[in-house]
């Protein structure tokens, strides 16, 4: 197993610029990560064991699989998970805003996957959205007036 | 009704961006057809037969005229483009029993434009396909109704809001319906949703939810549980996330047929609402700032604010019998009062439904002429305001009384007062094989039969008020289930067979409690359908005890066998079957 200097090292770090979102990093396929967690396993098994994870991936098997969103909110939300959350299997550029919003904050995206596309993604919603997400935990009624998410 | 600020502007304009952008790589090879699919889908595109389909937003139905000249302009300039893909073609909106408005001849390439178009009127295709939170539906007459307890259009809006682009919840195993009503009539078919919301108040006058999971239609037929009896409005939000996410967590994934959470609800049952009640007190104990979805009193006082009275509009004393017909009154007019005209809850007011069901056209099709001159009628006659009803219709809802014969006689002219609100021609059809690719048969041909076949007026009313639900495959669009008389298209060796079935009931008063109705026997010929139409009609008129009592009453009272022995007299190319 990898450490957590050597596993952040393998990761190109991405500057989201102008995006207040939580920033993603694109990972390759084959780094380390401490512990994938199937899309049909309850997070709440592994809670026991979260404090000695620095990663985990979740995976979609098909990326129109949803289950994975749940499983990183409730490891954010309500399990208090501080480390990587990785999103694995068939992950599509345009799924990136999906991602943030739900908490992961890395990414192997399939191999045909532009980064370029993925981050454009990410901007099209500058004024944030009308619920609350991992990131921006407010929804917009009760965010500020003019504030941004 | 609801108007957009600078955000809610802004993000309609951001997502046709997005769409923009998805499209343009997708016509240039660099987003391929499965990748494109789901995102395209929860735009409201699909591929259908000929050509793709959009399905246009109208969130709880509520339209302005200023967004139905931008339905009207889609249709004239993208729809039945003369000099696009599909010449000849198009140039109507379908508007459906969910409240939206379809189009089906619109080129992909077209498409992104026609979200610019919309976004510019406030409106968009968000969410109204895919596997996620699908467009709220209401009472077409909320606001306005005269049976209204409480107002259920700020709900709606807040639950717009909240459902739109939901992060979590945008990959569902299947699709998620959700409807309100706030009226003692439930116009909203509510037990029929996935999760159906009824608007109460408590013994101590406190404004609640009466909170349905799991109805739905399809291959199985299911009517929703009650999960809560009385949910306090602010915790709804917190409420549907846990709903959803059970959904989403544990829904099947392995067969679409049992995906729905209608499948989850009954396999699981009691575990099921269990884990619901668990995840919703894990929000609100657990979760970081898991209360922050907790409705507020200043927030609902915004939304609901929108929701006062159009300017203008105010109550006027009422003068009895003022509208009612005089001897100057042709008897044409009476029937339109009875049938088209409704109670209203402010005095010297009246909603007034334009009926899209006429023969010559598809039920629920109103071309780019139709559908201005329909808008022309809201800025003249009702504050510039309609709605599009479950019965795929359009209703005016700020009628004034005295401004009825003038609105009778401009309806007329504009082809929108059949005086058939209510009776078997005003019935409920997907727009079938013509159009749709998941059709097993044709819907327009059997309605345009059916309504030709009963085109005397003097024979609707005696038939009085009867639910005719027309589906073209098992998907329900048509809402064969909830049909006193429902007709299902179904596929035998590539033909067209059609099946019928009596005694559903929608869950209004008139129907009874909500069930799906029953099957009289082996498929029928598709030009049977009309002989067994007329053939169940006159059992009923024979069977009923006094002109008073209605048909689906009948049904009850004496069982399916008499309608039986009648529809299979009528068989001829299906007598082999019988």
């Amino acid at each position: 197993m990898s450490t957590p200097d050597q596993v952040r090292n393998q990761m190109r770090s991405v500057p989201l610029a102008g995006c207040a979102t939580r920033p993603i990093r694109f990972v390759a396929a084959d780094v380390p990560v401490d512990f994938v967690l199937a899309n049909d396993v309850d997070v709440e098994t592994i809670v026991a064991e979260l404090a000695g994870y620095q990663s985990i991936a979740l995976v979609f098997p098909k990326w129109v699989d949803g289950r994975a969103y749940s499983q990183a909110r409730l490891l954010r939300s309500r399990f208090g998970f501080k480390g990587e959350i990785r999103a694995t299997g068939e992950v599509l550029a345009d799924m990136m805003p999906l991602l943030v919003r739900t908490g992961f904050d890395a990414a192997a995206m399939r191999a045909d996957q532009s980064q370029e596309v993925a981050e454009r993604a990410l901007s099209f919603f500058p004024d944030g959205h009308y619920q609350g997400d991992v990131s921006e935990h407010q929804p917009r009624f009760r965010r500020p007036a003019g504030a941004s998410a | 009704m609801y108007r957009y600020d600078e955000f809610d502007t802004r993000f309609v304009q951001q997502r046709a961006a997005q769409f923009r952008d998805q499209l343009e790589r997708h016509l240039a090879g660099q987003l391929a057809d499965d990748d494109f699919r789901a995102l395209r889908l929860q735009n409201g595109w699909y591929v259908q037969r000929h050509a793709p389909m959009a399905r246009i937003a109208v969130p709880y139905g509520e339209l302005s005229s200023k967004q139905l000249r931008a339905l009207a302009r889609v249709a004239r300039e993208f729809d039945g483009r003369a000099d696009g893909p599909y010449p000849g073609k198009g140039g109507f909106g379908h508007f459906t029993t969910r409240q939206n408005c379809q189009f089906n001849w619109i080129a992909l390439a077209d498409a992104a434009d026609v979200m610019d178009v919309l976004a510019a009127a406030g409106m968009h295709g968000i969410q109204t396909s895919g596997n996620c939170i699908r467009n709220i539906t209401s009472d077409c007459f909320a606001g306005v109704a005269a049976d209204e307890l409480i107002d259920p259009r700020p709900y709606c809006e807040i639950l717009r809001q909240w459902s739109t682009l939901h992060p979590e919840f945008a990959f569902l195993p299947r699709k998620f319906k959700i409807a309100v009503s706030g009226a003692s009539e439930d116009r909203a078919a509510t037990a029929w949703h996935d999760i159906g919301l009824v608007l109460r108040k408590n013994d101590a006058g406190e404004i609640g939810f009466q909170v349905r999971v799991g109805g739905g239609m399809g291959r199985t037929p299911v009517i929703g549980m009650v999960l809560r009896e009385f949910l306090p409005w602010r915790e709804i939000l917190v409420y549907i996330e846990a709903i959803v996410r059970v959904y989403n967590r544990y829904g099947r994934r392995d067969n679409m047929y049992k995906a729905r959470i209608k499948i989850l609800v009954k396999a699981e049952g009691q575990k099921f609402i269990d884990a619901v009640e668990d995840d919703f007190q894990s929000i609100l104990e657990r979760d970081v700032d898991g209360s922050a979805h907790l409705l507020n009193d200043a927030e609902f006082e915004r939304v609901a604010a929108f929701f006062t009275l159009p300017a203008g509009v105010a109550p006027i004393e009422e003068v009895p019998g003022q509208h009612v017909s005089a001897a100057s009154k042709p008897v044409a007019y009476t029937r339109w009062l009875e049938r088209n005209v409704h109670a209203h809850r402010l005095p010297g007011y009246r909603a007034v439904t334009l009926s899209l069901k006429r023969s010559g056209q598809p039920p629920g099709d109103a071309s780019a002429h139709q559908m201005d001159l329909a808008a022309e009628l809201a800025d003249r006659f009702s504050a510039g305001e309609l709605r599009v009803s479950h019965d795929q219709n359009l209703v005016l809802p700020w009628v004034r009384i005295s401004d009825l014969p003038a609105l009778w006689q401009a309806a007329r002219e504009a082809a929108f007062a059949t005086p058939n609100i209510g009776y078997l021609t005003d019935m409920i059809a997907c727009p079938g094989g013509d159009l749709c690719a998941l059709a097993n048969a044709r819907s327009i041909p059997i309605a345009a039969a059916i309504t030709e076949r009963f085109d005397d007026l003097d024979e609707l009313h005696d038939i009085g008020d009867i639910d005719l639900h027309i589906s073209g495959c098992i998907n329900s669009c048509g809402h064969h289930h909830s049909g006193h008389i429902g007709v299902l298209g179904v596929d035998k060796d590539g033909q067209e067979w059609y099946q019928i079935s009596l005694g559903g009931a929608d869950g209004s008063t008139l129907s009874g409690a909500s069930t799906a109705g029953k099957v009289i026997g082996p498929s029928f010929a598709a030009d049977e359908v009309p002989d067994v139409i007329e053939a169940v009609i006159d059992t009923y008129r024979a069977e009923r005890d006094g002109a008073g009592e209605r048909f689906i009453t009948t049904v009850r009272r004496v069982g399916l066998e008499p309608f039986k022995i009648a529809a299979n007299g009528v068989r001829k190319a299906t007598a082999v079957h019988a």
